[in-house]
């Protein structure tokens, strides 16, 4: 029996980009439905009841919920193919770390940078360039954060790249200046097809804050 | 011969999670215990991102968060499951495992240390957050099903530093009716002869929490 796998998504969100990612990675098929936030499909609402969230990919009819989670599932479940997580439980440990740690500073100084202004604004991007040094004392001089291949740390966070520029413009301030060899390495990474598929243009996703922005009054 | 240190504080449930960790697995470790309010620079060097307890360091090369440190222990030592075998089970794990963290303890914790308003809004989320694991937990002796797996380990919290705190400070909210499966669970935890060993005494644990009441209370 073929699997039936549909992933509900959004185009610009860095977390379902993610599945998107692993998906390509592993070379599978499967149904992308965009949502709409502002109207939750049934759907989303029945399979992620909890958090209400994207992504979620149903695997014949299985929810599967959180995107570092939905790529750990991925990994496991097409273990035969281009493996994400290293092998090593020790580097498996590092990498889940460092993919934990994107979630919690890159991602929360992020949105503050695009929803804050004055003070809070300027502390915000302290806040992110912190996370990115951080993460690129992490990368050295390694290709890619996973080695010498592409792996689950870089998958989990160069889908942040493409919400870069949002933070730049915003923030009225360059990654690039802080972080080149960050930059390099999103550049190498862009060069795989699952990674350019996958992520959303730069652009798109600053139209899209800038929407929220005036939504919501940011 | 391989080298097992963890650094922990005797009162934190996230540090007693690692420590069942090893314990279920049979692994020896020196345990080194940390004044949180003087981190040794040994803790500061193995964990300088977040400078926080528990720690294990594993011939001499840290691991930090304690879901992180389960699941490696999981993968680097022999015995019982922490977590299941099947990925679709195992997906669902740390699911409830992350739920537990992210949306359980905080409003709960916050719950219990603050008044008016800000306590109301903590227990209503706390309340909600709940009400999910009671239904998880439906028809099952525990997360895991007949043995303890990582659901349980990282609802330690839940099952005993937060029924102590509750009760100090008047707060009901893991009430008997509200919550029959999740407070037959907590029984059934707590009297775990493998869990018991891995708990902080309650007279210890009560007097810190009155001590945080106290703090409060006292003039500014």
């Amino acid at each position: 029996m073929a699997d039936e796998l549909v992933l509900l998504d959004v185009h610009v969100s860095m977390f379902g980009m993610r599945v998107r990612i692993a998906l390509a990675e592993k070379g599978i098929k499967y149904e992308y439905r965009e949502e709409n936030l502002a109207n939750k499909s049934t759907l989303l609402l029945e399979t992620n009841p909890v958090h209400k969230k994207i992504p979620v990919l149903i695997h014949n009819g299985k929810p599967i919920c959180e995107s570092l989670i939905i790529v750990q599932y991925i990994d496991e479940v097409w273990k035969d193919k281009s493996p994400l997580l290293p092998s090593d439980p020790y580097q498996r440990a590092q990498a889940r770390f460092w993919a934990d740690f994107v979630d919690k500073k890159v991602f929360d100084a992020g949105r503050k940078i695009w929803r804050t202004k004055g003070e809070e604004l300027e502390a915000a991007k302290k806040e992110l360039i912190d996370a990115l040094e951080l993460l690129e004392g992490e990368l050295g001089d390694k290709p890619y954060f996973n080695g010498d291949t592409f792996g689950f740390l870089d998958l989990a966070f160069i889908t942040f790249y493409s919400w870069f520029h949002t933070y730049e413009t915003c923030g009225n301030f360059s990654i690039e200046k802080h972080c080149p060899k960050l930059i390099k390495w999103a550049k190498r990474c862009m060069e795989r097809e699952s990674v350019s598929k996958s992520l959303a243009d730069p652009i798109t996703v600053y139209e899209f804050v800038l929407m929220l922005k005036k939504k919501y009054g940011h | 011969m391989a080298e097992v240190k963890m650094f922990g504080a005797w009162g934190s449930p996230f540090s007693k999670r690692v420590e069942m960790g090893l314990k279920l697995k049979g692994v020896e470790y020196e345990y080194i215990e940390e004044d949180l309010n003087n981190k040794s620079s040994l803790l500061l060097n193995y964990n300088p991102v977040h400078k926080k307890v528990p720690v294990l360091v594993h011939n001499g090369k840290p691991i930090a968060e304690s879901l992180i440190i389960l699941e490696y222990i999981d993968e680097a030592w022999e015995g019982p499951d922490i977590l299941p075998k099947d990925p679709y089970e195992r997906a669902n794990a740390r699911f409830w495992a992350k739920f537990i963290d992210e949306k359980c303890m905080p409003p709960m914790w916050k719950a219990c240390w603050s008044i008016g308003e800000e306590r109301a809004k903590a227990k209503e989320e706390a309340s909600e957050a709940l009400k999910f694991l009671e239904n998880e937990i439906n028809g099952q002796k525990f997360f895991g099903g007949d043995t303890i797996g990582l659901v349980d380990i990282a609802a330690n919290f839940i099952g005993y530093w937060f029924r102590i705190a509750e009760e100090i400070v008047g707060l009901e909210l893991m009430t008997q009716d509200k919550y029959p499966n999740l407070c037959k669970w907590a029984e059934e935890y707590c009297k775990c002869s493998f869990v018991k060993e891995n708990l902080p005494p309650k007279d210890k644990l009560a007097d810190i929490f009155k001590g945080i009441i106290q703090a409060q209370s006292a003039p500014k």
